[in-house]
This record gives structure tokens, sequence and C-alpha cells, in this order.
């Protein structure tokens, strides 16, 4: 078994929060682990580099770590600790160009789509509460784009990128915005309420923090079905996608404990735009660096640049493969910002125009055309050939999702129960309803 | 206290100027966890402060609904009156327009069948200034339950509403309309409705009272029961879930005590029993309009099936 902090070839390294490098209380224990598959207390054991197969051995790690916003608060924190990996920048390529012009396209699709949302909506074709995701694309395009079709993602109520990352159809999204029957909950569902059963997309949830612990049961499930139902090759890896300001919910840390504690194949992947609404990160949280919370639940905490899509991608490699060869979930923290207001009802005064021009010059597409073009992996013509591609798609989205029908009035009642009539199907094949014994009870009639 | 009521002037601007005029240890912006604030309410209550608690949604509150039955309604009990709760918990409530199945439903059927608590829906200007204030006064846990589109509805009001002390009751319906031929019972948005309903109803000779309701719990079965008896047929009407709602006790009431004086079966009104749908056509198809009020109406005075 490797040591824990093999500085070798491979190069990510977990330093936990708030130790010492020198110390390695999480991660030195080398136990074979032998343990059931609930209640284990299996200590942590950090892989070696060769387990990590999916990633390119010869890449050097890459995330960087800290943001203006933590540096500011940490000179006021006694522990200059911090969890870092560092980057050689420019020297190592980290992307073949297929995959480059992939998170090109995702990420201008997400940024296209959101744009024609803001569109449609002032136009009065959408209504209700839309929330956008303009400027965050890096972190769905660089999570998302490494699942497999089998992987779940759950989301909040600003999922329609994550939504279009996961496969989900840009018309189905777009019908499902307007209302119409042709959307991918048949209307019913609406902005904040996307799910895809063909492509694991468990929800779009409103509450926040509501789908922390649905995106835990999802990867239980997993975990399940590969240790106790014996699928021996059900690893699915479950991604939940969730906020600054859910972090501070009870929600989350019941999740970040059952998770770490029977090691399920989750990672929670935190958007960080500092803003809850109105409220400032800073004002709500009594420590704001939000990776901490993954150590002290016994799970690697990471915090990265969100506005980057290839750091965020090589983490994303790091903590998918750490959950599918069942090592347990990671907590993710990545640094980014929305460009627009919380919604579109929201007039968004309380944030400062200069952070918000600070991030704006640290829009991810505008980075990775740079890098592309730079590393001569895609010339301006290609880029552009495919910002014309995504146009369409998005404007064939709105003309499909215009034509679509809207829902009949038979629709309103159905799919209350998966069951239509209520009561289940009994061993005969008939709907216990229907069978005259069942509806009498044990009553004397 | 609660999320964005303070620098945000409110998520839906009832709160406006409050920071700027009290300061910010009067008025918290807190962190988005309901059951965290909401049980810090309650025991902030305890100790004699009067915490009004907001939850941006009354959906929300579902989060802190441990807090508000377990630790408000029931401690003046459990205490033998020793402990008294006086935190009001405010809100919008019910449906608005497109915002989907997790952010319309209506709770005034789940927190009134509640014993320790007290349950108010204003419907106008009025209703809001004396109930909140009769509610802030009170030394019971209140819930508050305003409504999102209400929210936007300019009303009439008297020249004593100004006034800075004005309190209406608590426990006290109503009654916006007098008439003689069927009584409709209504709270909150749907208020107006059945007060347009009444207007199309006057046209066709029927005379309908409305009643505001106001009060959930305490259910002001006085009046209700005293129209009935006045007209001898009763439509009732609310937004949501007509399963246990708020008709349903209603209708119960009535049979009760007013059996004899019914000359036709009580007509329920409520919202169609499905999640709210997030289409605008079926959303509207989901809650109740003015023509269903209209049709009920008639239906109870045999004009129609």
């Amino acid at each position: 078994m490797a040591t824990a902090f093999s500085a070798a070839k491979f190069g990510t390294q977990f330093f936990p929060v708030g130790t010492r490098s020198h110390e390695n209380p999480l991660f030195g224990h080398l136990k074979t682990p032998a343990c059931s598959f609930l209640g284990s207390t299996r200590r942590l054991r950090f892989s070696s580099a060769s387990k990590l197969n999916q990633i390119n051995s010869h890449r050097r790690s890459v995330v960087v770590a800290v943001s203006d916003v933590v540096k500011e608060k940490k000179s006021k924190s006694t522990s200059n600790l911090f969890l870092l990996l560092f980057i050689p920048a420019h020297s190592i390529q980290l992307i073949t160009k297929e995959e480059g012009l992939e998170l090109y396209e995702d990420m201008i699709l997400g940024r296209a789509f959101e744009d024609m949302c803001a569109q449609m909506y002032y136009r009065g074709k959408m209504f209700g509460f839309v929330h956008l995701y303009n400027g965050q694309e890096a972190v769905s395009t660089g999570f998302i784009k490494l699942l497999k079709k089998e992987d779940s993602v759950v989301s909040t109520y600003r999922d329609h990128v994550h939504a279009l990352s996961k496969g989900v159809p840009a018309r189905a999204v777009m019908s499902e915005l307007f209302g119409k029957t042709t959307g991918c909950c048949r209307g019913q569902g609406g902005s904040m309420h996307m799910f895809s059963k063909e492509h694991n997309l468990l929800g779009g949830f409103a509450f926040i923090g509501e789908g922390i612990p649905v995106a835990t049961g999802a990867a239980f499930t997993s975990k399940y079905r590969r240790e106790v139902l014996k699928e021996a090759d059900c690893d699915h890896v479950t991604l939940a996608f969730f906020g600054d300001g859910t972090c501070n919910n009870g929600q989350f840390f019941e999740c970040l404990n059952m998770a770490a504690l029977w090691k399920l194949p989750i990672v929670f992947v935190v958007e960080n735009n500092l803003w809850a609404i109105g409220m400032s990160h800073l004002r709500a949280t009594s420590d704001p660096q939000i990776y901490k919370k993954g150590p002290a639940f016994g799970m690697p905490g990471i915090h990265v640049n969100g506005m980057d899509v290839l750091k965020v991608r090589a983490v994303a490699q790091t903590a998918i493969a750490r959950a599918r060869s069942g090592e347990g979930p990671t907590l993710v923290e990545c640094e980014t910002y929305r460009f627009r207001g919380h919604s579109l009802a929201d007039p968004d005064e309380l944030r400062d125009p200069a952070e918000k021009a600070h991030y704006a010059a640290r829009d991810p597409i505008t980075a990775l055309k740079k890098y592309l073009i730079e590393n001569n992996l895609a010339t301006e013509v290609e880029l552009k050939a495919i910002d014309k591609k995504i146009e369409e798609v998005v404007e064939d989205a709105v003309e499909f999702a215009d034509e679509s029908p809207h829902p009949t009035r038979s629709q309103l009642l159905e799919n209350v129960f998966a069951d239509p009539k209520g009561f289940g199907i009994g061993p005969d094949g008939r709907y216990r309803c229907e069978d005259p014994k069942f509806t009498e009870g044990t009553a004397q009639v | 206290m609660g999320e964005e009521v303070g620098e945000y002037q409110g998520a839906y601007k009832i709160t406006k100027g409050l920071l700027e005029k009290y300061g910010p240890e009067r008025v918290l912006d807190t962190p988005i966890t309901e059951a965290g604030f909401a049980g810090i309410g309650v025991g902030a209550a305890y100790w004699g402060l009067r915490p009004v608690v907001e939850f941006m949604t009354f959906n929300f509150s579902m989060q802190a609904i441990d807090h508000i039955i377990n630790s408000a309604a029931k401690s003046s009990y459990m205490s033998a009156g020793q402990i008294s709760v006086p935190v009001v918990f405010r809100g919008a409530n019910g449906a608005a327009a497109g915002v989907g199945a997790q952010h319309s439903q209506c709770y005034a059927a789940w927190y009134g069948s509640c014993p320790g608590l007290k349950v108010l829906t204003p419907y106008s200007s009025e209703d809001a200034r004396g109930l909140l204030k009769a509610a802030i006064r009170d030394p019971d846990p209140v819930v508050f339950l305003e409504n999102e589109l209400l929210y936007g509805e300019s009303f009439p009001v008297s020249a004593e509403a100004l006034d800075s002390s004005f309190c209406l009751p608590i426990g006290k319906a109503k009654i916006e309309r007098e008439g003689k031929d069927v009584t409709i019972t209504a709270f909150s948005k749907l208020v107006g409705h059945a007060l347009k309903a009444a207007d199309i109803l006057a046209k066709e000779g029927i005379s309908a009272e409305v009643i505001n309701l106001r009060s959930i719990r305490p259910l002001d079965r006085a009046t209700i029961n005293a129209s009935v008896r006045k007209t001898s047929r009763l439509v009732t009407v609310e937004e949501v879930f007509p399963q246990h709602g708020v008709g349903a006790e209603i209708c119960a009431s009535v049979v009760e005590e007013s059996f004899d004086y019914l000359d036709a079966p009580v007509e329920r009104i409520a919202g169609a029993d499905v999640p709210m749908p997030y289409a605008a056509n079926l959303e509207r198809m989901a809650v109740p309009q003015v023509e269903d009020i209209v049709r009920a109406a008639k239906r109870t005075c045999f004009r129609s099936r």
C-alpha cells in the first residue's frame, strides 16, 4: 500500500486542513479494510496513484487554491494552513483537442441557453422563478462531463445548465420552461424541478439543502447494489451540487456525516458564488472556508478556482475516481460567481460593482478560449463554428418549445401516483382496489 | 428575523426600511437555516422577547415545523402555563404564479389543526395591519399566513386603521358583504374571488353573504353558523388541497350545529388534489376561479346541477 503522500508521479495530494503537512492523522492509516458496509469504522485510506487510473499519468496535479475573499478572511484566522494543490502553469498539456472542444461547446451551450432564457422571460414566454447560471459554467462542465450516463446528478433550483451538461436535450429543457407537454417533465415541474430518468438527473429542488440527502441516498443505492445485491459492475457515482448558503443548513452536515461514515460514492460540490440572494456568505457563516468542513467529518475538503474549467476538471477527476473506487466522499468547494442576479426577479442591488467586474474579467469561457488558442488546440475559426452551431441549437429549442402544445386538461390529474389507482397491485396482477375483499378489510360487514 | 429581511429589504419588500429605522440588532438577517432560526425565535420568546420570525414562504416552514409545533405550540400546555411563547411566524403562503409544486402549498389546514397555535389569514390591508399588531401583542404563538399575490394589491383603508394602536380581535371573522341567499366563506386571496363571485350572483338575483374568515384558529364558528342559519346555504372556498382542509372543518361545524337550518348540501370549493403544476394553463385549472364559486353557489340554490 502506498504511503499517503507520494509526491511522485501523480502529485495529487490531499492535505487535511488544520494539520501540519508532516502529520497526517486522517490518511496515515494503512489497515486493510474488511468491515461490513453499514456502520463501518474503517479509517480513511488514501489510495496510491496507480488506483486512480482514469487520470493521465504524465499530467501533474492541477488545482490552485486561494481566492481573494478567503485570503482576506484568512488574515484574521489563527491557522494558516489550507488546502493547496499546485499547478505548474502553462507547460503541461492538460487536455486533448477533442476534450477541449467538448468543454468549450458545453460551456457555450450553457451560456447561450441561459441568455435565451432571460430574453424569453422578458417576452413573457417563461414565468415564475427563473434562476440563471451565467458565470458558473466551469463547475457544471468541469464535473458533469466526466460522468457516465449511469452516474447521477442532483441539483438545486439553478439547474438548467446541470441538465444540459448531463445530456438532457436543449429542446426538452426549453419546452419545460415554457410549460409545454414536450418538456422533460411534461410541463409539470418547471424551471426549478428538472428531472430526467434517462439521463439520471434526479432534480431540481426548490429548498436549499433538500437535494443533498436525496443525492446521498442515490449514492447509498449505488453502494448497496454493489455490496449487498452483488451487482459487481455497479460503481455509479453521484454528484450533489449546492451553494454557499446551503452550507449552513443542517441537512448538509447530516449528510456529510453519513456519507463519510458509510463511505458513499458521492462528491459534494459547493458552488460558492459568495451570495445567497442578497446575503453575503461572509455575513452568514462563522467560518467562510467551506472546504474545511470536509475533514471535520472525515473526508477530504478541496478548494478550487471555479472560474477555471481545467482546474475544476482536474479536481473532479480525482474526486470522482475516489468515489468510484469505493474510498468514499469528497467535499469540493468551487469558488465561482453568478454574473446575473439570484433570479430574474432580483434587482441585484447589494453586490459591489467592483466585485462583479473582478469576476467578469475571469469569465470561464473567455479563459478556456484563450487557453485553447494559446496552446494551439483550436483555432478562432473552429471556436466560432461552435458558437454558431450552439446558437442554432438554442434557437431551434425555442422554436420547438413555441410550437409544442400546451398540456391538455386531462393531464392535470396524471402522475400524482405511480400506481394510478392508489392502492397498489396485488399478487394476482390486478389492482387491489378491484378486489372486493381488499376494500372490505376485516370489518364484519 | 429571517432570510433577507434586513439589507435586502425583504424578499418581497415587506420589511423595507426596517433595518434603517431600527438597526441591525432588531432586524436580523439569518443564514438559510429555518430549523435553526425558528428555534432561536422560540427560545427567545420563552425568555420574554417578542420575536417575529419570517419564512420567505411558508413552504420553507416545513423545515422548521418541529419548532413551530413542538417547541412553540405545545409549551404552554406541557409546562402548565409556566412558559408562554409570544412568537409570531409570518410569511407568504399559498399559490403564486408559476412557481411550481414546492412553492405553492397552503398551510392553513396543517397549522389550523394544532392546538396551542393561533392561525391568522389577513385579506385586506386593514386585516394585515390590525391582525399583525394583535398577533405580536398576543402572548401565544401565532402563525400569520400572508399571500404573495396580495402583496401587490391595494385596498381602501379607513382612518381608524391608520392609528398606531389599531388592533383587530383574533378569532373573529368579518362579514365583507351582507346577503340573504347563500353564505360563502373564504380566507386570504380567495376573499377577493368570492366578492367578485357575489357581484356576478347579484346580477342573477342571488344575494350572497361573503365571510372573510380572518382567523383559521380559533375558527369563528359563531359567525359562520349565524350566517348559515340566516341563509341556509353554504359554500366554503379555499385555495389548496381539499382533503382535511379548512372547508372540511367548516362543513363539519355547520352540520353539527346548524343541520336543521341547511336547505342544500354544503359545497366545498378547493384546489385540485394534485401538487401544483408549473404549466400556466394547468395551474389555472388547479386553483379555484371565480366561475367555480359562482357555479357552486348556484348549485346550492338549485339553479343548476
